[in-house]
């Protein structure tokens, strides 16, 4: 056969986008000598046809006439003055191609005759004279993931074969039953196995009493379900703690805390906590809602764009594996990064520049969020640097479930079926990597731990699986997450036992071996369970939309994990060890409140600059440039967008969504993060977070007895008793909060080990990161309230206390100062005050309503000013304050809980007022039309007199990328 | 009287094909997704359907450009029930994806007459935005001809777009002059006050800010931005600032004309 060679670029006159993105990339890894790039789509065919077909390829599929150019062969640096360098990334041998499978049915359907392959590459021509060392910076940086690509450079060189070596069975036993300790633990490492001393030796004394020694497989298996990532040890540990010299004991950290509120709590509308892919509450007589937020720190800082979109894509498969599965309706995304506009020689060797991981993590969401058709309706984003070299990337997925959908059933004679993407060498080791600290040297050893997504691959299995769970062709489901079929299977055959055999399974490649398969996290694979009965249908649905699905096995009721390989048996482990045979740990935590003074601020007359600084620090600016990147409508059930106002710009408090077409009942969600509390106070860090996610929901028109929460706990090193001391306030305090509010936890994750260790031996642990996520339910959408100002002669009032807490506030934060009080929750005024503006949005009593929060009193009346193109004579003489909070900067700034800005039309007010009754609360302004925001002192004297334009412009301008 | 019978295209990547049977079945229409392999293996199933919709998505994943893939398909499995599909007087919509794929096989602008397929002189396309990325933002729509039957040629709209390759170019001043004078731009990006302007008023670049084509016949219309993303009134992105009111989103201006016109012509 030919083998022809096409080479598209744009022509003179249209903008080469992916060119410019490169080179803006390069210009931030800090490499100037790159003057310009110029990129070319290449693709490679063998087949029979003659050159005049050829140019047909070229014209009608491979390039657009209109504004690129295909030429055939293969074209060398261009002539010019300038030296030129010409790299071109190829996929490795083997790796899925999806451009390539594209092109080869679009050359059938051409009448292209025989094809005998197609494969595709990039080509990168970069003018300016570049060292050596920059171009290998270039090429493993911006240009090629060296986990799937191969770069080659200039215009001779080979192109890497596309074939593989086929596996040969070569099974391997790892004694285990002679070694000491050292030998256990060089063991655990050699392998990556990330097990401790103390695990190695339960499964030595394990396989000693068997009288064998384990097979890889085996304790590869044990390694993956035995890890932080998938059975959260540390936070099940017993706990000693020492609480400001009082011992505390805890049997089970998890259990007694964040579990208990919702065991006390046992609200019937929780259908499924804790124990499925996702927590699933009711949503009407005949649905349900689930929802599951997961983390995806570790690959996110290796690969940024790849982390981030296997993050989301591996999250959507919770609620498509909960129960029977769910359909998904929204995803949220919080990310933590190092400061954008950090110089780059204070970036560490091994880390990437924050905003080239911020940048990449927010196109990787995007890509795979906006391809599956999934809006993407919350989110948020926090700076510090601490989370320098571990960017915290959570991403969550609700999804919407038939009520008699919600729980599996499978059985024993049931089939496996793995359904979806096929099985590659991509995201091996990745539940146990992600279980460990990080080192400089991670980029270069982990790079397979990154797996590799494909949006369309896991939205054809979607559309299919639905369509197969609603004719009930299958009778449960799970997801390929970490730890890959070992733990899909293995948790799915728990009770019942499982045979596999392992040559079955379908692969992207040759060339895996036994071990690989059973652990790749490769992504976009679901396991079913289905009735031999059921089998032809299922399978002939699928494939009636390009799905690929065959079967690996069965359960087998003998309790047993039998995996074979071409009919050998080459591992079987006891479901029971494999589940419940992990050691007990005991950890010891303590905690000792710092005396924490008050910093000394001198008094002043004027505070506009410091809330122009404020609304220009990062956490609080806006998001816009990275909202606008995600499809936020797609599905068409936005009722509030992350974005609000009349010109559809000022930041919405939730988000609201009517996900059923004939019913006005909505899904709220939103989420309460405050890091910045933490290393003041992290029992308050946490409270704050479940009253600052209610007060979101709530503001937005929420039903306030029908919220529930999500805990994500992220964390360094929990060995340290300081840090894990941290960690246990902070579960005691979403117990206290949970009890408090009467908002159940459904759902949680922790990702612990978030620490890098730098090449001079310097450690950079992560500030403590509770994220508390929230769903509420909304009983009519046409009720929601959004937080821009409405009409002009409007009142203003302020709903709830604010306090002399001003400890981690932004205020505070951008002047560089420490100490400080926390913001408390009051238990009883909190909740009660959620409630009562619940009521008042239900009964139509405001038109706008917005949390105050980060940046305090004066930020929100600015945020509800500028959204609303209107402005705001206040006097801060009407605002209900404690007594110890008379200055007004603190009452300017407090970040107190619990309080709410309120617009409320004249005809309402009293109403509202009685409504009100018995709370906190008062007048603090009006709405007017001209165009400022002004507020008064005690002495009527203005401490805040600005443009809202100008306002708008400090909050918008830091991240207008 | 018996419902208008519509068909909303999937395939692999395709997303917006729920929404969109909805607003048909909000316009009156009796509406069904169906499976472009479907299609293939039975082209008859176009028979009796009066409206196709190409809604959107990342059809293949926009593998090689945005929507070339399924167009291929579509010219190479289906021309002659497309074209047959179009002369005999129905109606097809693309949105955003489908809009892509109708440029990507030629029919539209469809300045060489109703109906053609054509690959291989093709007189418009869409690319990447200006701003190189995907955007998601709401833009007024200023109709730009009295010809297409899906849309009232006075009535500015405002809708929703969702891309990252809207903006259409032409392949010379030539074939834009045809475009213009041809009647074949269906909708312009336009301000508040129906002004043309700069990003973000034209979001993507467009050369001259057109949003939407429709071809000879007036019958064909492929846009970027969402219609069946505003049926109804909560879907506006400030609807808690608007005045309390029944009526529906303006994106049932183009399912509701769509149906009207297919009742009084058969």
């Amino acid at each position: 056969m030919k083998q022809w060679r096409f080479e598209v670029s744009n022509k003179s006159g249209f903008r080469d986008v992916h060119g410019q993105a490169v080179l803006s990339e390069i210009r931030e890894c800090g490499i100037r000598s790159v003057e310009d790039v110029f990129s070319t789509k290449v693709y490679m065919i063998e087949a029979d046809f003659d050159r005049e077909f050829a140019e047909r390829v070229a014209r009608e599929l491979l390039s657009d006439p209109v504004f690129q150019d295909c030429a055939l062969g293969r074209s060398g640096a261009p002539a010019g003055p300038m030296p030129a360098s010409v790299i071109e990334v190829h996929l490795k041998s083997g790796v899925t191609d999806p451009v390539a499978e594209s092109v080869y049915s679009a050359l059938l359907d051409l009448g292209a005759g025989a094809v005998g392959s197609v494969r595709t590459a990039r080509k990168y021509i970069l003018l300016g004279n570049l060292s050596e060392a920059d171009c290998q910076t270039i090429c493993r940086r911006v240009l090629a993931n060296d986990c799937i690509e191969e770069v080659i450079i200039g215009a001779d060189a080979e192109p890497p074969s596309p074939h593989t070596q086929p596996y040969e069975l070569n099974v391997t036993e790892l004694p285990i039953r002679d070694l000491d300790e050292d030998g256990l633990t060089a063991l655990s490492k050699e392998r990556d196995l990330f097990l401790d001393l103390k695990e190695m030796q339960t499964i030595q004394s394990h396989y000693r009493g068997l009288d064998r020694e384990p097979t890889d497989v085996e304790l590869e298996t044990l390694a993956q379900t035995w890890s932080e990532h998938c059975v959260h040890k540390t936070l099940k540990s017993r706990v000693e703690m020492d609480l400001d010299g009082e011992k505390i004991t805890f049997g089970n950290l998890l259990k007694e805390t964040v579990f208990k509120a919702t065991q006390d709590l046992n609200r019937d509308w929780c259908l499924s906590v804790f124990s499925d892919n996702a927590g699933v509450i009711e949503f009407d007589e005949s649905s349900a809602v689930c929802f599951k937020v997961e983390t995806h720190n570790h690959p996110s800082a290796l690969d940024p764009y790849g982390g981030a979109a296997t993050g989301i894509g591996g999250v959507i498969r919770d609620p498509m594996g909960t129960g029977m599965g769910a359909k998904p309706i929204a995803n949220t995304d919080v990310f933590c990064f190092g400061r954008p506009d950090m110089a780059p020689n204070e970036v560490p060797k091994g880390v990437l520049h924050p905003r080239r991981i911020m940048k990449g993590v927010v196109a990787g969401v995007r890509d795979y969020g906006n391809r599956m058709g999934i809006p993407t309706v919350n989110g948020a984003l926090y700076f510090d640097d601490r989370y320098l070299a571990n960017p915290l990337v959570f991403c969550g997925n609700v999804g919407l479930i038939p009520r008699d959908k919600c729980f599996k059933h499978q059985q024993a004679g049931h089939l496996i079926v793995v359904v979806g993407g096929r099985t590659g060498r991509d995201g091996i080791h990745g539940a146990t990597f992600s279980s460990g600290e990080m080192t400089h040297e991670h980029e270069d050893i982990f790079s397979h731990a990154v797996q590799i997504g494909n949006a369309i691959t896991e939205k054809k299995m979607l559309d299919t699986l639905l369509e197969a769970r609603d004719r009930e062709l299958y009778e449960a489901i799970t997801d390929c997450g970490a730890g890959g079929l070992s733990s899909a299977v293995g948790e799915m055959g728990a009770e019942l036992g499982a045979e596999v055999d392992l040559e079955k399974v379908p692969l992207k490649y040759a060339g895996l071996s036994y071990t690989e398969i059973w652990i790749s996290e490769a992504q976009e694979r679901m396991v079913i369970a289905v009735k031999p009965e059921n089998l032809d249908a299922i399978l002939k649905l699928f494939g009636s939309e390009d799905v690929e699905a065959t079967v690996i096995g069965r359960f087998t009721g003998d309790q047993q994990l039998t995996l074979r390989y071409q009919g050998r048996e080459v591992g079987r482990l006891d479901m029971d060890f494999l589940h419940e045979g992990i050691c007990k740990y005991e950890r010891k935590a303590v905690w000792k409140s710092p005396a924490s003074a008050e910093p000394v601020i001198g008094l002043k007359d004027d505070f506009t600059e410091d809330l122009l600084a404020i609304l220009s620090s990062y956490n609080v600016a806006s998001k816009e440039w990275v909202i606008r990147q995600y499809d936020h409508e797609v599905q068409g059930g936005s009722v509030i967008k992350p974005l609000a106002g009349v010109t559809n710009d000022g930041p919405s408090d939730a988000a609201v969504m009517r996900p059923k077409y004939d019913s006005d009942r909505g899904i709220a969600l939103a989420c309460g993060m405050n890091p910045c509390y933490g290393d003041l106070d992290p029992y308050r860090m946490a409270l704050s977070g479940i009253d600052e996610a209610v007060r979101n929901l709530v503001c937005v028109g929420a039903r306030f007895e029908r919220i529930a929460l999500l805990d994500n706990f992220c964390w360094g090193d929990c060995r340290r008793p300081e840090t894990f001391g941290t960690l246990v306030r902070s579960a005691q305090a979403c117990y206290d909060g949970a009890m408090a509010y009467g908002t159940p936890f459904i759902s949680g994750k922790d990702s612990l080990n978030n620490e890098f260790v730098c090449e001079d031996g310097r450690r950079i642990a992560i500030p403590a990161t509770l994220l508390i996520s929230a769903i509420g339910l909304v009983d009519d959408v046409n009720r929601c309230v959004t937080m821009d100002l409405k009409q002009a002669g409007n009142l203003l009032f302020v709903v709830g206390l604010t306090k002399n807490e001003l400890g981690g506030s932004h205020y505070y934060l951008v002047h560089g100062h420490g100490g400080g009080i926390v913001p408390d929750a009051d238990l009883e005024i909190g909740p009660e005050t959620a409630r009562r503006i619940a009521e008042a949005i239900g009964e139509g009593l405001i038109r706008s309503c917005h949390d105050c929060s980060e940046g305090g009193l004066a930020t929100a009346l600015a945020e509800m000013a500028f959204a609303g193109g209107l402005g705001v004579e206040a006097d801060l003489r009407g605002l209900p304050t404690a007594e110890d909070c008379t200055r007004a900067d603190r009452q300017l700034f407090s970040e107190s809980n619990s309080r709410y800005l309120v617009e409320v039309g004249p005809d309402q007010y009293e109403a509202f007022a009685r409504k009100m009754l018995n709370l906190p609360f008062g007048q603090i302004g009006k709405v007017t039309a001209e165009p400022r925001l002004v507020i008064r002192d005690a002495k009527k004297k203005a401490v805040i007199d600005s443009d809202i334009r100008e306002l708008k412009e400090a909050w918008q301008k830091p991240l207008r990328w | 009287m018996e419902k208008v019978k519509a068909i909303v295209l999937r395939a692999a990547g395709v997303n917006c094909d729920l929404e969109t049977e909805h607003a048909l079945e909000l316009a009156g229409a009796a509406a069904r997704r169906v499976h472009i392999n479907r299609l293939i293996e039975d082209p008859a199933l176009l028979d009796g359907c009066r409206i196709l919709v190409l809604p959107g998505g990342f059809s293949y994943g926009d593998d090689v450009a945005a929507g070339k893939i399924l167009a291929n398909q579509m010219v190479h499995h289906l021309r002659d029930a497309l074209v047959r599909f179009i002369e005999e007087g129905n109606l097809v919509l693309g949105i955003c994806n489908g809009f892509q794929v109708l440029i990507k096989t030629g029919i539209l602008p469809g300045t060489d007459g109703g109906g053609a397929l054509n690959l291989t002189d093709p007189q418009a396309t869409l690319t990447d935005n200006d701003n190189g990325r995907f955007e998601d933002r709401w833009v007024s729509l200023q109709p730009g001809t009295d010809r297409c039957v899906f849309l009232d040629p006075d009535r500015r709209i405002y809708l929703p777009i969702a891309h990252g390759e809207g903006k259409i170019v032409t392949r010379d001043e030539e074939a834009l002059e045809k475009i213009r004078e041809g009647g074949h731009i269906a909708f312009r990006y336009v301000d508040a006050e129906g002004r043309p302007g700069g990003f973000p008023v034209n979001p993507n670049g467009s050369v001259d800010s057109i949003a939407g084509l429709t071809d000879s016949t007036g019958r064909v219309l492929g846009l970027m931005p969402h219609p069946e993303r505003f049926v109804r009134r909560t879907q506006h992105p400030h609807w808690t600032r608007l005045p309390q009111s029944e009526e529906a989103g303006d994106g049932m201006m183009i399912f509701n004309n769509a149906v009207t016109y297919i009742q009084d012509h058969f």
